[in-house]
C-alpha cells in the first residue's frame, strides 16, 4: 500500500489548510454574529418586478403610471 | 462605480442546467430501456450500453449538476457579497469553457473513448480543458468573496469554496495519466494510462469516487440549500451556528469513507475497516444539514401545502436525509456483503442524484429563473406542482424496485444447496430482474417527462419576460 504515502501526507496537509482557514475565520470575526447572517440574507430584496432590482427602474414606473 | 451583479452568466447555466438535465436523463432513460430490450439501439457500436452509461452518468453529474451549481454558486456569491462577479470575462470564459468539455465528453463517450475509470472517464486533453476552466471558476469565485461589500462571508459560500478547492485537488490527483504518445505508443494520440497500479490505482479511484460524492454533489448542493431554502420559506435558516459546525465537521472527516466503494477486495482489511468507520461518523454532520434545512420550515410548515418550490426542496432534503442513512449502512462490511455489486447500490445512487441533487437543483431554478427573467413567478406554478408529483412518485418507484431488486439478487448469489452447490445460476438472477427494471423505467421515465414540463414552463416564462440586464446592486451596504 505504498499509495498511502501520497494519500496520508495528501490529507494531512488538507487538513492543515482547513485548520488554517477555520482559524482565519475566528480571528477575523466571521463567527462573532451567529444570528444576523441568518436574517441578513432575507433583506436582501432580490424579486425581479417591479422596480425593485431591476436596472430599467424608470422603465417601469413609466409603464406604472401609465397604467393609472 | 458597477452598479448592477452579473446575471447574464447566471442566466446561461440556469437554462443549460435545464437543458443538459434533459439530456442526461434520456440518456439514463435509454439505457434503462436497454436492459430490458438489449436490441433497442439496433446493435450500433455508438449507443451500445458500455458508452452510453458513462455519458449518462458524467452528463447527469457534470453537465445538469454542474450547469445547476454554477449558476446557483455565481448567483449567491454576488447577492451575499453584494458586490459584481470579478470579471464578465472570466465569467463568459467559465461558461462556454464547460459547455466545450461537455460535448468533447458527449462526443468521445459516443466514439468509446475512455479512460476506464468511474466518473473520470474522460482522456487527458480534455482533463486538461477541466483544470483550466476550473481554475478560472475558483478566480472567479474567490475573488467575488474577496472584493465583497459585507463583512460576514455567508455559510452557503463556505460550502461553494469547499467544493471548488475539493474538487480540483481529486481531479489533479486522480486524473495523473501518462499520454501514450509520450510513453512511444502508437495507438490512439488520446490515449492515456492512469499513473497508478493495480489496487493502488482503485484506492485512488474511489478515493476521488467518494470525496467527488461528497464535495460536489454533497457539499455544494448544501450550499445551494443554504440559500435557496432561507429564501423560499421566506425564515431564516434554523440555526445558523448548526450550519457552520457542521460545514466544519464535514470537511475534517469526510476525505476518508472512499474505501467502502472497495470492500471486499484486494484492498487491506484494515483500510476497508477504515473506510467502514469514515462512512459511519458521516451520519452525524450529515444530517446536521438535513434537520437545519428542514427545521427552517417550524412554525410554517403551512407553506407547503401551497408552495411547490418549497415542496421540491424539503422533499429533497427528505430524500438526502434518506440517503445519508441509507450509505453509511450499506458501508457496514455485513450489510455490503449482501448489497456489494447488486442493483440496491443503483438504487442508493439515485435517492441521493434523483431525490437529492436533482430536486433540489429544480426547486432552485424554479427559484432563480424568473427572478433572472424579469418576472415575479414561473408562468405556471400549477405545472411546478404536477413536477413535483410526477418526479417524488417517480423516485419512489425507481429506489422502491431497486431495493428489492437488489435484494432478491442479493439473496440469489448467495444461496447454496445443502451440498454446496450453487442454488441459482447467474442467468437465473438475471432473468428475476425483469419486473423491476420495468418498474425502474416507468420511474426514471417519470422523472424525465417532469423535465420536459419544466423545460416548457420556463420557455414559457422566458418568452413572457425580459432579462434583467443586471440586477441593481442595493446601495445601503450594511456594515
Amino acid at each position: 500500500m505504498e499509495i498511502l504515502y501520497l494519500l496520508i501526507p495528501m490529507s494531512v496537509a488538507l487538513v492543515a489548510v482547513i485548520a488554517l482557514a477555520l482559524l482565519w475565520a475566528v480571528k477575523s470575526g466571521q463567527f462573532e454574529d451567529m444570528e444576523g447572517p441568518a436574517h441578513r440574507i432575507l433583506m436582501d430584496e432580490d424579486d425581479a418586478v417591479p422596480e425593485k432590482s431591476d436596472i430599467t427602474t424608470s422603465q417601469y414606473r413609466d409603464e406604472a403610471k401609465e397604467n393609472k | 462605480m458597477e452598479a448592477t451583479y452579473n446575471y447574464k452568466v447566471v442566466r446561461q447555466f440556469a437554462i443549460m442546467t435545464v437543458v443538459w438535465g434533459i439530456v442526461g436523463m434520456l440518456v439514463g432513460v435509454l439505457i434503462a430501456a436497454q436492459l430490458i430490450w438489449p436490441d433497442i439501439t439496433l446493435n450500433l457500436p455508438w449507443l451500445s450500453y458500455g458508452r452510453l452509461r458513462p455519458l449518462h452518468t458524467n452528463a447527469v453529474i457534470f453537465a445538469f449538476g454542474g450547469c445547476g451549481l454554477f449558476a446557483a454558486s455565481l448567483y449567491i456569491v454576488q447577492r451575499t457579497c453584494q458586490t459584481r462577479l470579478l470579471s464578465d470575462g472570466l465569467a463568459a470564459f467559465v461558461f462556454w469553457g464547460w459547455q466545450l468539455v461537455i460535448l468533447l465528453a458527449a462526443v468521445s463517450f459516443i466514439f468509446g473513448v475512455t479512460t476506464g475509470k468511474e466518473y473520470a472517464e474522460l482522456e487527458w486533453p480534455i482533463d486538461l480543458i477541466i483544470t483550466v476552466v476550473w481554475v478560472a471558476y475558483a478566480v472567479l469565485f474567490f475573488g467575488t468573496i474577496i472584493k465583497r461589500k459585507t463583512q460576514h462571508i455567508y455559510v452557503a459560500n463556505w460550502f461553494f469554496g469547499a467544493y471548488i478547492v475539493t474538487i480540483a485537488l481529486l481531479h489533479l490527483v486522480n486524473s495523473a495519466e501518462l499520454p501514450w504518445i509520450l510513453g512511444g505508443g502508437a495507438t490512439a494520440w488520446w490515449k492515456s494510462y492512469s499513473a497508478y497500479a493495480g489496487v493502488h490505482d482503485a484506492m485512488v479511484q474511489w478515493w476521488y469516487g467518494h470525496n467527488a460524492v461528497g464535495f460536489f454533489l454533497t457539499t455544494a448542493f448544501l450550499g445551494m440549500m443554504y440559500y435557496f431554502v432561507p429564501k423560499q420559506a421566506g425564515r431564516p435558516i434554523f440555526s445558523y451556528r448548526l450550519s457552520i459546525v457542521h460545514f466544519w465537521s464535514l470537511n475534517f472527516i469526510y476525505m476518508w469513507a472512499g474505501p467502502h466503494h472497495l470492500l471486499y477486495t484486494a484492498l487491506p482489511d484494515w483500510a476497508q475497516s477504515l473506510g467502514m468507520v469514515f462512512s459511519l461518523m458521516l451520519i452525524a454532520p450529515s444530517w446536521g444539514g438535513m434537520m437545519n434545512g428542514i427545521m427552517t420550515l417550524s412554525g410554517a410548515w403551512h407553506k407547503l401545502r401551497t408552495d411547490p418550490i418549497l415542496k421540491f426542496l424539503i422533499v429533497s432534503l427528505s430524500f438526502y436525509g434518506m440517503s445519508t442513512f441509507e450509505g453509511p449502512m450499506m458501508s457496514v462490511k455485513t450489510v455490503n456483503a449482501l448489497s456489494h455489486y447488486t442493483e440496491w447500490t443503483i438504487g442508493h445512487v439515485h435517492s441521493g442524484a434523483l431525490g437529492w441533487v436533482a430536486m433540489i437543483t429544480i426547486g432552485s431554478m424554479y427559484y432563480l429563473i424568473p427572478r433572472l427573467f424579469g418576472r415575479e413567478e414561473m408562468y405556471s406554478v400549477r405545472a411546478i406542482n404536477t413536477h413535483f408529483w410526477w418526479s417524488t412518485i417517480g423516485v419512489v418507484l425507481y429506489i422502491a424496485s431497486l431495493w428489492i431488486a437488489g435484494v432478491a439478487q442479493g439473496l440469489m448469489w448467495r444461496a447454496t444447496n445443502p451440498d454446496g452447490t450453487l442454488t441459482y445460476s447467474f442467468a437465473q438472477s438475471v432473468n428475476a430482474m425483469y419486473p423491476f427494471y420495468a418498474i425502474r423505467l416507468i420511474g426514471g421515465a417519470m422523472f424525465f417527462a417532469g423535465m420536459l414540463l419544466m423545460a416548457w414552463n420556463v420557455w414559457k416564462t422566458i418568452a413572457a419576460g425580459r432579462a434583467v440586464n443586471d440586477a441593481r446592486i442595493p446601495e445601503a451596504v450594511q456594515a
